[in-house]
């Protein structure tokens, strides 16, 4: 796992970036945890393959902005680091979003307003106002990518169970033969509406935190 | 006018932006906790949703949109900006919301002091942006604009409120450990999420 080159301007991959990379994904997940980035974590998870593509998204633009927010720290005025880092996240999610729409016209149509809304995601403004804008840039990167791979996990479960259980099918291939059609699986249609999202990250929270019980808040 | 009811209606109640399209649901889950803040954001968001969406509106329809540049000259009329519409989207609504903050902070102190670091904030909130960019997708007239900035920013407010409301009462409930702050909330928002597609299907 360890591609050590040292020479190459401190490009390594030792265990503090390991855990740089890793932490967001199971330990300090951004959406189980911090809370970030819920908005099309819930609209979205309809369908797997939806959901695939917006992790793509989120993982392509949060590893960029990452990397270029923390090339530019330095010469970057504090009093205008927010307008600075959403104009660099709003010109990767314009490419994202023409590349979408060239290739995959039609899943682009049903994502509608959520790719473009990527710029307000609060994972990738919080990654970039919250790491990049003080670590190097390889660091950044790492820990934007890592934080973009803990959204895409959360969205590609909840988007699992919902299409599972609300169609019977998985990547629109049916698994669960539905018994309108002469199987035996009557589908929930509630998983195919908006609340069971919340509902189910609901469930998420309270399965990771009875796992995890120091994250329990008290009030 | 019977459309501009019916569309209105139906941003506020049936096309909720927080319950069905989970918009700004970051200040939405963190600025439930007392009635007193949920009020001061809701305020905030319908202030500025009002002036964003007829603002972006205009911004397209004269400046991105297919063929929109023919005011300046006919030679123009090739011209399609629109991929722009993010970046210039997000630049209107953080200029609003400065402006916003200017003028109330001028005008009326009292208002500024509540609603505090609420209203820069809002310029990241997915609400604003969300109602700017379904006010493209769906091709508003500018009427239409105005009528959806504030129906849509008037059903963020109630939901908000309602839900801090609710949170407040929470305190005196036994919750599991493991689902206490959080994780009700979520729960919560999913019952009033059902609790709100009763509306769909009214029509004037």
């Amino acid at each position: 796992m360890s591609a050590a080159s040292p020479a190459a301007g401190g490009i390594s991959f030792g265990p503090r970036e390991r855990s740089i990379l890793l932490d967001p994904v199971l330990v300090n997940n951004p959406i189980g945890v911090q809370v970030l980035g819920i908005c099309s974590a819930l609209a979205i998870t309809t369908r797997v393959d939806k959901a695939l593509v917006m992790s793509a998204g989120v993982i392509l633009v949060g590893t960029l902005a990452s990397l270029m927010v923390s090339l530019v720290r330095e010469r970057t005025p504090t009093s205008i680091r927010i307008i600075v880092q959403l104009a660099i996240i709003a010109s990767l999610v314009i490419v994202f979003d023409q590349v979408l729409k060239a290739t995959l016209y039609e899943l682009s149509l049903e994502l509608s307003v959520f790719v473009g809304l990527i710029i307000t995601n609060c994972i990738v403004l919080g990654r970039t106002e919250g790491f990049a804008m003080n670590n190097p840039p390889y660091l950044s990167a790492l820990d934007g990518l890592g934080n973009a791979l803990g959204y895409a996990v959360v969205l590609v479960v909840v988007a699992f169970a919902r299409e599972l259980l609300g169609a019977g099918k998985l990547l629109g291939i049916t698994v669960l033969p539905l018994a309108k059609d002469g199987g035996w699986y009557v589908p929930n249609g509630l998983m195919l509406l908006a609340p069971s999202a919340l509902f189910l990250i609901g469930l998420l929270i309270w399965a990771l935190r009875t796992w995890k019980p120091q994250l329990q808040e008290k009030d | 006018m019977e459309h501009y009811i019916n569309l209105g209606l139906r941003s506020i109640f049936l096309e909720n932006l927080a319950l069905a399209y989970f918009l700004g649901m970051c200040s939405f889950l963190a600025c439930s906790k007392k009635v007193e803040t949920a009020i001061g954001l809701g305020v905030a968001v319908v202030f500025v949703q009002a002036l964003t969406v007829p603002l972006n509106h205009l911004l397209l329809r004269y400046l991105l949109g297919e063929g929109a540049l023919t005011w300046i000259s006919p030679a123009l009329a090739e011209v399609n900006l629109s991929f722009l519409s993010f970046i210039l989207f997000i630049a209107t609504i953080a200029a609003a919301t400065q402006v916003v903050e200017m003028a109330i902070e001028r005008f009326a102190p009292a208002l500024y002091n509540t609603l505090g670091v609420f209203l820069p904030l809002i310029a990241v909130n997915c609400v604003i942006l969300g109602g700017s960019l379904f006010m493209q997708e769906r091709e508003y007239s500018f009427g239409e604009s105005v009528v959806f900035g504030v129906g849509s920013g008037l059903g963020f407010a109630i939901a908000l409120i309602a839900l801090a409301a609710i949170r407040e009462k929470l305190t005196y409930s036994n919750i599991p450990a493991g689902l206490r702050g959080l994780g009700i909330t979520f729960i919560t928002a999913g019952l009033m999420s059902l609790a709100f597609m009763m509306f769909s299907g009214i029509q004037l």
